[in-house]
């Protein structure tokens, strides 16, 4: 058994020492060029003394990240990315709730660095590369280690207004890669193209998965997100097998038409995750690349990235939704309604996840640790814990799992989730505002703030919410109001702001 | 002109989009920004913004967008 996750690398750089395992645009790494730098960044961590303390991540989409977060797990320690385009003071919120024993960045973003004032705390990438491997101190290391322990630290919305870091153990990825592997025969030949950011567990799977085959990773750069002309050409000319993309950047292809000119045909797989997959984009996918499989993943970070999936095996009408399928081996979704017990057959209930891919919890946060992780309300015979996931679902005819809506103000954007009351909180504390809330506008896909104010202060808002909110968090439509409608309860009444959008994009018609 | 202006000054109030002319090039903009700014784009001015149009420097600046507004509206 694996307990971790270094002896898949390992294992690939004794089986292909000279294969490719990693690329971005400026170099290629070989599996024992991979080994050798890892060793040496966690021969220098180990010198720091922090073993079992968090180490933090200023990551941005290179190879230079990925090799500190290998060279992190070296030294026995987890990593916690954080990306470099995220505002100063969200970081520091970060770390504040972390108290990581290090942090780590490149000299290129140094400035970013020291805006953190961690003086003590801040070391290069560049620095831990000069360390000689010292195989002793990294083998007594191994000799400790325990699979429950954490391997890294990934952050998303907290309603309350901070952050919360979700705790992952070796364990669990452990068991990701094998039943991925398993469900969707992934060999050596596997070449993956990273989409999705370090700090955004989507990447995860590609990280781990390459390792787990021997296959290789290609890191996309994000621009060619922004101008999508070159993206099919690199993934035609890197003979990219299988893409695990969030669902809106197959939309961001699919609204540019990026599939019109070339069509790389190696493709097998094509899976998503995030949020639902509109259909007309799975279509347009379809309708250009047929040759290849379409797989709809579902999962929060809590249960390590996936616990469900779907395997695209008809054909689907623009009005109809997909499934989120079943649940991988070794995972099990109970549907339980508001007694706690199992939903009937048909009825919506919430999905809880229950396995061996359950997080740690929240670091350092107790209280919403046990709020979403806790004994299997089905029985009290042993120590059996679930994860309440807040999403809400039921099966259809088929026995296939469909999502259905949210148990709370939860939701999801451009494949982030965010909790909207800690926008709202945001926007509260300044001065001017008198009163806000936060709506989703679904159909036009956009997070629309309302606010209560002596006058109009867009500008403002943005700017200050842009200091502390990273980007994919700030409203994307502001609307002044001199008296925000309340409810019979005396409380803001979401549901006719919600209407007043549907209304007026009703009236655009 | 002031259509665009409207569209742009919705999407991100904070950028001076008078005068700022590396919008993508600086990374002002990202691929949601874009991805928005096209449905708009071609809605209101009732063009077909193609795969060929993807170019930086048809986007760096709400002039060069206008540029190539104008250029896809005589195509039509």
């Amino acid at each position: 058994m694996v307990c971790n996750v270094l002896e898949y690398l390992e294992q690939a750089g004794e089986k292909y020492p000279d294969k490719c395992a990693f690329a971005d645009t400026t170099k290629r790494m070989s599996y024992t060029e991979v080994v050798d730098t890892a060793r040496r960044i966690g021969s220098g961590i180990l010198k720091r003394g922090i073993q079992g303390r968090p180490v933090v991540v200023i990551a941005d989409r290179d190879l230079e990240s990925l090799m500190s977060f290998f060279g992190i797990v070296y030294a026995g320690s987890f990593y916690v990315p954080v990306d470099k385009a995220l505002p100063v003071e969200r970081m520091k919120t970060i770390i504040q709730v972390m108290d990581p024993g290090l942090i780590l960045y490149q000299g290129k973003d140094s400035k970013v660095a020291e805006q953190l004032g961690e003086t003590d705390k801040i070391l290069t990438i560049e620095e831990l590369l000069e360390s000689d491997i010292d195989h002793e101190a990294l083998e007594q290391v191994r000799a400790e280690h325990l699979s429950t322990l954490p391997l890294y630290i990934m952050f998303t919305s907290g309603s309350t207004g901070v952050p919360k870091g979700v705790v992952v153990s070796h364990g669990s990825v452990v068991d990701l890669v094998e039943q991925f592997t398993r469900s969707f025969c992934f060999d050596e030949n596997e070449i993956f193209a990273n989409q999705a950011p370090f700090d955004f567990d989507v990447s995860v799977k590609d990280i781990y998965l390459t390792i787990k085959n021997a296959g290789t990773m290609y890191i996309i750069p994000k621009s060619m997100f922004i101008m999508p002309k070159k993206l099919m050409q690199y993934l035609e000319e890197n003979k990219v097998t299988t893409i695990i993309w969030a669902a809106s950047a197959l939309g961001v292809v699919a609204t540019f038409k990026g599939l019109d000119k070339i069509k790389p045909l190696t493709l097998k797989n094509i899976m998503f995750s995030g949020e639902v997959l509109p259909m007309k984009v799975l279509h347009y996918w379809q309708a250009n690349l047929s040759q290849a499989a379409y797989v709809n993943l579902y999962g929060p970070t809590e249960i390590t990235c996936n616990c469900t999936y779907y395997k695209v095996d008809r054909e689907f009408a623009i009005d109809e939704v997909l499934p989120i399928g079943n649940a991988f081996f070794n995972t099990e979704i109970l549907l339980l309604d508001e007694n706690n017990q199992k939903a009937a057959p048909g009825q919506v209930g919430e999905i809880c996840v229950r396995g061996e891919s359950l997080a740690l919890g929240y670091y350092n946060n107790r209280e919403a640790t046990e709020k979403a992780f806790c004994q299997n309300p089905l029985h009290d015979f042993y120590r059996d814990m679930i994860y309440r996931t807040g999403d809400m679902g039921f099966y259809n005819e088929k026995g296939e799992l469909v999502f259905a809506s949210r148990k709370d103000h939860q939701i999801k954007h451009m494949g982030h989730r965010i909790e909207l009351a800690e926008i709202e909180i945001q926007v509260n504390i300044l001065e001017f505002i008198k009163k806000c809330c936060c709506v989703y506008d679904d159909k036009r896909e956009k997070i629309v703030l309302f606010y209560e104010s002596d006058g109009e202060h867009e500008v403002e808002i943005i700017e200050e919410l842009q200091k502390k909110l990273p980007k994919y968090m700030c409203p994307n439509r502001m609307i002044y109001m001199e008296k925000i409608p309340m409810n019979s309860h005396e409380k803001m009444d979401r549901v006719k702001l919600k209407k007043m959008l549907g209304e007026e994009a009703y009236a655009e018609k | 002109m002031e259509e665009l202006m409207k569209i742009l000054k919705e999407l991100r109030p904070e950028v001076d989009f008078e005068k700022e002319d590396k919008l993508i090039d600086n990374g002002v903009l990202d691929s949601f920004d874009l991805v928005a700014l096209v449905g708009e784009i071609n809605e209101v001015f009732g063009v077909e913004v193609e795969f060929e149009d993807m170019e930086p420097e048809n986007f760096n600046s709400a002039k060069s967008m206008y540029a190539m507004i104008e250029r896809l509206e005589n195509e039509v």
